[in-house]
Formats: C-alpha cells, sequence, structure tokens
C-alpha cells in the first residue's frame, strides 16, 4: 500500500510542492488536500486585476476540480482543519472528517491582521485575502456603496484601492507612517507613487492612526486618533500579515513567527513538512511568490526522499501591479554602511531610479515610472555581479550596453502583438503572451520550450521575462543557482567541485555520485561534464565521444545540409603556396563545392560528404596541414597582422609571437570557443581587442587583453596587463586560458565570465599572484600533452572513430 | 509485410550512438541505447530535416545536432511541447546480428 501523504492548505505553495512532487514520482504517495475555501487552488497574486476588473475568478484558476480527479487526489475543498493529533498521525476537519497520514504538509498559508479596534466586526468590514473578499469589495461596488476606506498604504493597499476605484467608488487611502510602501520604496519613490495615484483620484491620508470603526448595523465611518472622522461605506484592512500558525502551535509544533523548519522544509516534527507563507525559515517569513516556488521545489525533492535539495532562503523583488504605474524594488534599497546610492531623477517625465551600491555589487534597487531595466539589476543583484565596467552608463538600462536585442529599449508592454521578440526563432510578442495564459506557463524554461522564444542566442531572454512578468504577475525568478539541466538539482559549479573533490574521472561515477535523475544525462549536461572531466583529470579521463556534440566527435563543423565544413589549421595565419596547391587539389579532388576565407585568416572548404572527411584529411596532412578546431569549444585561431617583419609601422614581430602563441595552445579543450590575435601596433589591425586573449604590441612591450568577443553581445577587451617580453606574453596567456578552462562554466564565453567574476579577480589570480600564475600556466603545459594530437591524423588512419564516417550498410 | 535484411553486427553500433543504413528510400540511422536497446527511424528530423544519427542519445532518446530537437526513439515522436515525428523502421537482434525491416513498398521499388 502506498503512503499517505496530507496537504494542509490548497493555496499555491502547497499546490506548488505537489505538482513538483508528481513531476519527479508521480505514484509515491496517496494525496489528500484539505482547503478551507470552496474551490480549486487559484493564483492568489492576480486577485488585485479581478477586482480591477483586469480578469476574471476562472482566468486566475490553476487547478480545478478536474485537475485533482485526473492524478487521484482527494479534495476536500471548504473543510477547514481544526486539529492535529501527531500521536495517531491524524487530521481533523472542522465537520468531523478524520483523516490518517504517514506525511503531513502544512501550507496554511497566512491570515490578515485585524486592527484591535472597535467596531473591527462589523458588517462591511473586511480584508484582501482572497475570493470572498474580491466579491465582497465586488458586491459593495455594485450595490452602489460610495465610500472606500482603505487602511494601510503598503503594496495590497494600495492594489485593493486602485481596485475600488477602477469599481467607481471613491476611495481614501490611510497609512500610518508617511511613507506609502515603506518595505519596498524610499521617500523619493514614494512621493512620486502617491502624486501619481493622487492624480488618478484617490485620496491619501498619511500619518493617521484608527482608533475606531464607527456605524451601527453596519460599517459608517472611520474616526482616527486626532480625532478626524470620515464617512465609510466600506473599510478594507490592508495592514499586513501574520503567518497562520494555530493549527501547527496547537499540535504543539515549534513555532516562533511562523511554523520553524530547517534547510528540507521539515519541522520540528520529522513527519511533517512545511512551505509558504505560514514558515519561518533561518528567522525569515516570506510574503512573495517567488520564494514559494524554491521551498516547494526542495521540499517536493525530500517528500519523493531524493534528499539532495536545500533551500538557503531568497532574495526577492517586487512589482506594484497597477496598471500604468510602474515601481520596481529590490535587496537592500535603503542603503546603510559603506552604500554608495547611484539616482537618476527626472520628475518631469515621472522617472526615478536608485541603485544601491556597495563595493561595486549592486546591494539594492528602486525603480520608478521606467521599471524595464528592473529584471536585469535583480540579475545583477543575485549574481552579485562586478558592475565597475558598466558602472558609469548602469542607470541608461541594459540596452545602452548594446546587449538588450531587438528593441530592448522600447517598453516591452507598449509593443503591438506582431513585434518580433525573439529573432532567432521568429517568435512574436502575440506568440508569447498566448502561450503563458493558453499553457499557464510560470518560467523562462516553460516559455522557452514551448514557444522557443529566447531559446537559440539567448539575447532576448531580458524581454521575455518582462513578458512573463507582465503577463502573469510577479514571478522573478530569485536567488536559487540554475540546475546544470532538468536531470539534476546541481549547478554547473557544484559538479565541478565534486569531480575535484571527490576525484571522479568518468561520467557515469558523477551521475551515480550525484544522483542524476536520467540513467545517462541527456544532450545539455553530458558534453558539460564530459569537458569538465577532462579539463580536471587530464589525461586521466576518458573523453568520451558519445558525449561530444557532433561537431567536435568528427572534428568536422555540420551543416544544414548534413555535409561538413573542413579548416586546416594556419598558424598564425601564415600560410604557403605549397599548402594552398594542396587545399586547392583536395577542392578539385572531392568537388568541394564553397572554398571561403574565413573571419580567422584561415580557409574554409563547405560542403564535404561525411565519408569522404578521412580522406580529405588524409591529403591535408600529407602537405603538412593538421585539422584548425574550427569546430570545437578550444583554441580556434590566432588570428595576426605582418608586425615589424614588413610593416613600416610595426613594433614587434606579431605574426611570430601569434604562431608560438598558437603552437602553445592549440589542441586545447575549453568551456566554449576561445580566439586569439596578436597585433603589432597599436592601430590593431588584427583587431585584438574583441578578442578572448589579445595582444597589442607596443615599442616598450606587450599590452595583454582579455574577455572580447564579437558575436551576438559585442564586448571589447579590458586591459589585463602589460608585460615586457614574448616569454611573459606566452605564460600570461597559458595561465589566462587555464583559469578559465579551470573556473568558467560549459559554454560561457569569457566576456560574461569575465563580467561575472569581475576583472580584478582575474588580474589578482594572473597578475598580481605570481606564483599562481606560473602554477596555472604549468597545469596548462601539462594538460597539453594530452591534447595535442591531430584528431585528424588518428581518423585518416584509419584506426580511430573509423565506424563514425562509413554507413553500416547499404540496402537496396 | 516486411522484408528483413541483415545489416551488421550489435557491436558495430557504439552504445549512446548511431549509425547509418542506406536504403532506396534514403538514410535510416540505427540507435544503440546504454541498455542495449536498438531502435531505427528516418534519419531526418521532422524539424528541419537535420540528420537524427549525427545527434546525442541519451535515455530512449535522441537529440537533433541542429537545433536541439529531442524525439522518443521507440515512437519516432519529438517530445512536448515540439509536434512532428519520424519514420519508425522494425529492427530486431537475433545472436548479436542485427536485421532491418523494410516495408514491401520499399522493397519493390528497390527492385524496379
Amino acid at each position: 500500500m502506498k503512503e499517505r501523504l496530507i496537504l494542509v492548505g490548497n493555496g499555491m505553495a502547497g499546490m506548488r510542492t505537489l505538482e513538483e512532487l508528481l513531476a519527479i514520482a508521480p505514484d509515491q504517495y496517496d494525496i489528500t488536500v484539505f482547503g478551507a475555501e470552496p474551490h480549486g487552488n487559484y493564483n492568489r497574486i492576480l486577485l488585485s486585476p479581478v477586482l480591477a476588473g483586469e480578469k476574471t475568478v476562472e482566468q486566475i484558476m490553476l487547478n480545478d476540480l478536474d485537475w485533482y480527479a485526473e492524478r487521484g487526489i482527494t479534495l476536500h475543498a471548504g473543510k477547514a482543519v481544526i486539529r492535529l493529533n501527531r500521536a495517531r498521525r491524524q487530521v481533523i476537519a472542522a465537520d468531523g472528517t478524520v483523516a490518517p497520514y504517514d506525511w503531513l504538509l502544512l501550507a496554511t498559508g497566512s491570515d490578515p491582521i485585524i486592527l484591535p479596534v472597535p467596531g473591527n466586526d462589523l458588517p462591511g468590514v473586511i480584508t484582501f485575502r482572497d475570493i470572498k473578499d474580491v466579491q465582497a469589495m465586488l458586491d459593495a461596488a455594485c450595490a452602489g456603496r460610495k465610500h472606500a476606506v482603505v487602511i494601510g498604504g503598503g503594496l495590497l493597499g494600495l492594489e485593493a484601492a486602485n481596485g475600488l476605484m477602477k469599481q467607481g467608488m471613491e476611495v481614501t487611502v490611510v497609512h500610518l507612517l508617511d511613507v506609502l510602501m515603506e518595505r519596498q520604496l524610499d521617500t523619493e519613490a514614494a512621493a512620486l507613487l502617491r502624486t501619481s495615484l493622487e492624480e488618478r483620484g484617490l485620496r491619501f491620508l498619511m500619518g493617521a492612526q484608527t482608533v475606531a470603526i464607527l456605524g451601527e448595523e453596519r460599517v459608517k465611518g472611520v474616526r482616527f486618533k486626532d480625532g478626524l472622522e470620515i464617512p465609510a461605506d466600506l473599510v478594507v484592512m490592508a495592514v499586513g500579515i501574520r503567518p497562520n500558525i494555530q493549527l501547527a502551535k496547537a499540535a504543539g509544533i515549534h513555532c516562533e513567527r511562523g511554523v520553524v523548519v530547517n534547510d528540507t522544509m521539515q519541522t520540528y516534527d520529522p513527519r511533517i513538512y512545511a512551505v509558504g507563507e505560514c514558515v519561518q525559515h533561518r528567522g525569515q517569513t516570506y510574503g512573495l511568490v517567488a520564494p514559494l516556488w524554491e521551498q516547494a521545489r526542495v521540499c517536493a525533492n525530500h517528500l519523493a526522499h531524493f534528499g539532495i535539495s536545500r533551500y538557503r532562503g531568497s532574495v526577492t523583488s517586487t512589482k506594484l501591479k497597477v496598471t500604468g504605474i510602474d515601481v520596481f524594488s529590490a535587496g537592500e534599497f535603503g542603503g546603510g554602511p559603506g552604500c554608495d546610492e547611484i539616482v537618476l531623477r527626472d520628475r518631469a517625465r515621472g522617472v526615478y531610479k536608485k541603485l544601491v551600491v556597495r563595493d561595486n555589487r549592486v546591494r539594492g534597487a528602486v525603480l520608478y515610472g521606467d521599471t524595464i531595466d528592473g529584471s536585469w539589476y535583480f540579475q545583477l543583484l543575485r549574481e552579485k555581479t562586478d558592475i565597475g565596467a558598466f558602472r558609469e552608463s548602469i542607470l541608461f538600462g541594459q540596452a545602452h550596453l548594446g546587449d538588450a536585442g531587438h528593441g530592448g529599449g522600447n517598453n516591452v508592454l507598449a509593443m503591438p502583438d506582431e513585434a518580433e521578440i525573439c529573432g532567432c526563432n521568429g517568435v512574436c510578442k502575440g506568440v508569447i503572451v498566448k502561450a503563458i495564459t493558453a499553457q499557464k506557463l510560470f518560467t523562462l524554461e516553460e516559455v522557452r520550450a514551448h514557444t522557443k522564444a529566447s531559446a537559440s542566442c539567448g539575447s532576448c531572454t531580458g524581454l521575455v521575462e518582462q513578458l512573463l512578468a507582465a503577463t502573469v504577475g510577479d514571478y522573478s525568478k530569485t536567488s536559487r543557482e540554475k540546475p546544470l539541466c532538468a536531470c539534476t538539482e546541481h549547478s554547473h559549479d557544484q559538479v565541478r567541485k565534486v569531480i575535484r573533490e571527490q576525484h571522479l574521472t568518468s561520467l557515469r561515477a558523477v551521475f551515480d555520485f550525484m544522483e542524476w535523475k536520467t540513467p545517462d544525462g541527456c544532450h545539455s549536461c553530458r558534453p558539460a561534464i564530459n569537458f569538465y572531466l577532462i579539463a580536471a583529470w587530464p589525461g586521466e579521463a576518458r573523453d568520451d565521444a558519445q558525449s561530444r556534440f557532433i561537431n567536435e566527435r568528427v572534428h568536422a563543423n555540420i551543416q544544414k545540409d548534413g555535409t561538413y565544413s573542413v579548416v586546416p589549421r594556419m598558424w598564425g595565419g601564415l600560410t604557403s603556396p605549397k599548402e594552398l596547391r594542396a587545399i586547392a587539389d583536395v577542392a578539385d579532388k572531392f568537388q568541394i563545392p564553397t572554398v571561403k576565407v574565413t573571419g580567422g585568416q584561415r580557409i574554409d572548404l563547405l560542403g564535404v560528404k561525411k565519408e569522404d572527411l578521412p580522406k580529405v584529411w588524409a591529403d591535408l596532412n600529407a602537405a603538412g596541414m593538421v585539422s584548425g578546431h574550427a569546430y570545437g569549444k578550444s583554441l580556434r585561431t590566432v588570428k595576426t597582422c605582418v608586425g615589424s617583419e614588413w610593416c613600416r609601422f610595426g613594433t614587434q614581430d606579431s605574426t611570430g609571437l601569434g604562431v608560438k602563441l598558437e603552437k602553445m595552445t592549440w589542441g586545447s579543450w575549453t568551456p566554449h570557443k576561445f580566439k586569439m590575435a596578436v597585433s603589432g601596433c597599436p592601430r590593431n589591425c588584427a583587431e585584438a581587442t574583441i578578442k578572448d586573449f589579445g595582444v597589442v604590441c607596443v615599442d616598450s612591450g606587450y599590452e595583454l587583453h582579455v574577455g572580447g568577443n564579437g558575436g551576438i553581445k559585442l564586448r571589447g577587451t579590458d586591459l589585463l596587463c602589460k608585460v615586457a617580453t614574448e616569454e611573459e606574453a606566452m605564460e600570461y596567456c597559458g595561465a589566462f586560458m587555464q583559469l578559465y578552462r579551470e573556473e568558467a562554466r560549459y559554454l560561457e564565453r569569457t566576456a560574461p565570465w569575465l563580467e561575472r567574476v569581475g576583472l580584478a579577480y582575474v588580474r589578482q589570480r594572473i597578475v598580481e599572484d605570481g606564483e599562481g600564475r606560473k602554477a596555472l600556466h604549468q597545469r596548462f603545459l601539462a594538460s597539453q600533452q594530452y591534447a595535442q594530437i591531430d584528431p585528424w591524423a588518428e581518423r585518416a588512419s584509419g584506426r580511430v572513430d573509423a565506424h563514425e564516417f562509413q554507413p553500416l550498410r547499404r540496402v537496396g | 509485410m516486411y522484408d528483413w535484411h541483415e545489416i551488421g553486427a550489435l557491436d558495430d553500433v557504439p552504445r549512446l550512438g548511431s549509425r547509418v543504413v542506406h536504403t532506396p528510400h534514403g538514410g535510416v540511422a540505427i540507435f544503440r541505447t546504454a541498455d542495449d536497446r536498438i531502435f531505427a527511424l528516418r534519419d531526418r528530423c521532422p524539424h528541419k530535416g537535420g540528420p537524427l544519427s549525427q545527434g546525442i542519445v541519451h535515455g530512449h532518446r535522441i537529440t537533433c545536432p541542429l537545433h536541439n530537437w529531442v524525439l522518443e526513439l521507440e515512437s519516432g515522436q519529438a517530445v512536448a511541447p515540439d509536434v512532428g515525428c519520424a519514420t519508425r523502421y522494425p529492427v530486431r537482434v537475433e545472436n548479436g546480428r542485427l536485421w532491418l525491416g523494410l516495408n514491401d513498398v520499399v522493397s519493390l521499388a528497390a527492385v524496379t
């Protein structure tokens, strides 16, 4: 018989946990759900749009009654649980229903705080928490009641006030403090918000303490401490929420402000887990949705007895859902010791932006009027990105960096439905919004899977996230490190760490040790792990051909028609009549349709049939040429100018140094492709300042530049340092490549890696720590002895991977 | 009815790998999974015609090398939310030898 799991609380946190659980262990439990409200599960965040008349109740249902039935889940809707009997493992509902459990999940949420003032129980005094409250507000508006008083000028209060105003009531917002939304906004942004809401017709009473609700049969007015009385036909209390812990507390489970849980979401009773707003974790309680999502995932993992996931708390961001008013807030927006504030204030445009920065890291943000970059700032905050490189222009937004893709400077909400969001896959705004609503998508990954938007180059990710936030509410991502792929909970960095610390040398060992959810991984994790293994244990870990993308498996570039392209190596871009003749002969002999010069100063033979590859390579090998690795996450090319040997401006032998660098680094595998260039003078004809590693020669030595690339997001290099000799340039190059190989995530180019860890860090490791640099360089050279074997010669010999190049059989 | 053709030995196909059989109707990709199951699909991704035989095999699935569509080897169906299907061919292993079943029509076409 299956074990019995009971969920108390049919809200978003509990149901999300069940969904996560069903996804990883669909048949583990007999599941019963108790909910006090008489519906299925709905999206509580969207109650504000329902009140404002922008959405209907049906549109915000997440799990209707059929959903429970289809999954064999027993739902007791409208039955409040009043008691737990932990000794007998039973829950007892108000109607006398008794249900036994083996495991219990508490998701009792929170209760709105009711002010302890006379008259707080009069008809017409309500809170803003569930569908029933919204219905009461809509009824009051329909019944022609005129005056609404909302007590509480926080997020919820303002959304309620806005909704009531839209329903035609005259609304006064009463707030105890002088600053609206003081938990999220500073004085400046709060003042702008207040002005804007007043222009829409809301009235505010600031610094007003409510002492009594007036009325006999029904509410008639509100009295304040200074004696002022105002009329009221409806009073909405939105002064805060309090975790609902009565049930747990009465059962003797340890509670403080909330039900206390550990990092696995387990309460002090090991049979009982808790998630959501009723929970207190590491001293924190949460009232926003994003942390609940993370808690749900962790809790499901443990309910499924996987036991490999921890919740470490969340950094949260907030948006006000009042149509037409854009407010965003995240992190420590108030600042503190050692913090700087970067502020942009434009009263006429109604724009205010403030970033709180410490040690060149974003710690908090408040945006008013223009929140388009909210998700970007939040990402910088979560990932603790070093913003030194673009600090001076950071307030102008991501579009100013030339990065946000297609029209990132426009407000995505203002775009027409046919506006193209994803240029790679041709996905329009309307298609994305429709998919989000129709398929009930919540995460970026889901939108990618269903629409392909932002699934290719990723430059439109910011826009898609904004669409997601605008369409479904505040589903901001949180601070969790992203899992490597759907096969695991572990992140890239965790996998690398374990490979090093546990001395794992095979994919199988990684899958077993880290409890992979799939038998042999997928196309995302296998190539990544294979790289991490050979980078950590060169010569020891076996390179697994079946975990390589086809290009690296057959050492050529697959083209759209299934043919391949072949690029022979030309050291530093130098070639000779003999090599050119051999290339011409090969092109003739194998009827290669296209011959093209590449951006990296090489010659590309396009349209080679797979069966011909070994023969083409044999001929090129015979003329002394080897693989150019134009297909790999590896060293690609070293581009050079002619330098002092010929050029009248040249200061050093750039061609010679380029050849030496290429001889040293060819064949090495890297997290992503790695390009180099050497220019002989500051005119920089080899374009060294958009390469992963670039050298610009000057009269007195060599400037070393790092972290540049062309591509989707053009990035110029940062100057790493200047050195005096070629030998030093070589050593710094090897050390930099090795640091990148050891620490960057798979498919992360040097540019985003450098922005993530900061130039200061790389300088410290490569420039300041001389011993460390030498050690890195030595490790690089050590791994090169296993890497510098020409893959073409091996395969042309017919002794390696012959099966790759021949059909199994011809039939008919 | 199928015409059965002997196409090689089980060990001619690497684990988690694939080989191609050329037929009059185009390439057929033969896949071998980690648990030594053998599957055969037409060597054309339903998305943009990518050669499935060049993809990465994982579980009982194949990822196309061109745009990362994932297909079920058993059914040839694309994994949701993508929609599409690659033609399946029957294949069996007898005493370590592989046999591929081709439709009568295909065989006839081969003769004529």
